[in-house]
């Protein structure tokens, strides 16, 4: 069925709940903010357990990679932490919003 | 994030009810409103739980205006599509709008046509679309088309959708069928500024003419109403 391959925001949510319930780490990361253009929307979801795995996304995958590693860095330490990625941050460049525009994701652990 | 919170949005969304989380962003408080309610452990102001109250309506997230250090994160029911007429556009358009997120429903007493060999995974209800929509109850979060070409099953369920909130009405139909169907709905009492809430011929005018292509058409249509409002 063609709808199972669509992960909305719930299945991000529930999935999240079920690794928790099952004992794994896990960090909640939400886009709070955008400027200009930019791919997700404010709420958007990704959820990550401690061994990288991930559902939903935070941009069109331009800076999801630099999210997980930020995530599992919330996961180790409980503390959470906000995000700024755009093209006037040295780091946007390499990690490459190619759209131009400036997101700020906020990641925090399930306890 | 604590897990009761969590927990409690996750129950609210199955229940398709709406829920927000609020998070003071510098140090991680959060608080909850479900049901009505605010708890958790971040208080807000009555001013606060105003607005709350009316972006939760708006379905918009982002900063409180009051306090941009406050993340306000709405969790609205997801849309709904209530499609009557199991036929072949309907094949289409099923899939496409569950891809984009729709709770999909469709109606058609014809059991030949509402069969779930046509509709692998589709809600397919078999009553007259009379009684289906009176049981669904189509809300500010619903969209309805009709499909059929025959009166005695679009009829019932565009009277049922005019006389609802439903953000979108769509029946499939050439303009002089139109003309028709708005002379039977004039009859039954319907004013000019009702009968314009309904989109037909329906779809935006991609020029396509194959059954997806319609689809594709009619669902694109009712994203726009939803997002930029009926022009």
């Amino acid at each position: 069925m063609a709808a199972s391959m669509n992960v909305t925001q719930e299945d991000i949510l529930a999935r999240a709940r079920d690794w928790r319930s099952a004992g794994r780490g896990v960090a909640l990361a939400t886009v709070v903010r955008t400027w200009g253009s930019s791919p997700r929307p404010v709420g958007s979801h990704l959820a990550t357990d401690a061994d990288g795995a991930f559902v939903g996304s935070v941009s069109g995958g331009c800076i999801e990679g630099a999210v997980i590693q930020e995530a599992l860095a919330v996961i180790a330490d409980g503390q959470p932490r906000l995000l700024d990625f755009g093209v006037s941050d040295e780091q946007a460049w390499e990690v490459g919003l190619a759209c131009g525009g400036r997101v700020q994701v906020y990641v925090e652990r399930l306890e | 994030m604590k897990a009761a919170l969590l927990d409690a949005i996750v129950a609210a969304q199955a229940a398709r009810r709406p829920a927000a989380s609020i998070t003071r962003l510098a140090d991680g408080a959060q608080a909850l409103f479900d049901g009505g309610h605010f708890s958790g452990e971040l208080q807000l102001s009555e001013t606060q739980h105003t607005e709350v109250a009316g972006r939760i309506v708006a379905d918009k997230s982002g900063p409180l205006d009051s306090d941009a250090g406050l993340f306000l994160r709405v969790y609205a029911p997801p849309p709904r599509l209530l499609v009557v007429g199991a036929v072949h556009i309907a094949q289409a358009l099923a899939p496409m709008a569950a891809l984009a997120g729709f709770e999909v429903t469709i109606i058609d007493p014809r059991r030949a046509f509402a069969s779930a060999e046509r509709f692998t995974g589709i809600a397919l209800i078999t009553e007259w679309p009379d009684e289906a929509m009176a049981r669904l109850l189509a809300d500010t979060m619903t969209a309805v088309v009709t499909l059929t070409h025959d009166p005695k099953l679009d009829d019932p369920a565009l009277i049922a959708a005019l006389n609802s909130p439903a953000f979108y009405v769509g029946a499939l139909g050439s303009s002089r069928t139109h003309a028709k169907r708005l002379e039977r709905l004039r009859a039954e009492g319907f004013g000019e500024e009702a009968l314009a809430r309904i989109h037909a011929p329906v779809g935006l005018d991609l020029g396509g003419r194959m059954p997806a292509e319609i689809a594709l058409s009619i669902l694109a249509q009712v994203l726009q109403v939803r997002y930029r409002g009926a022009s």
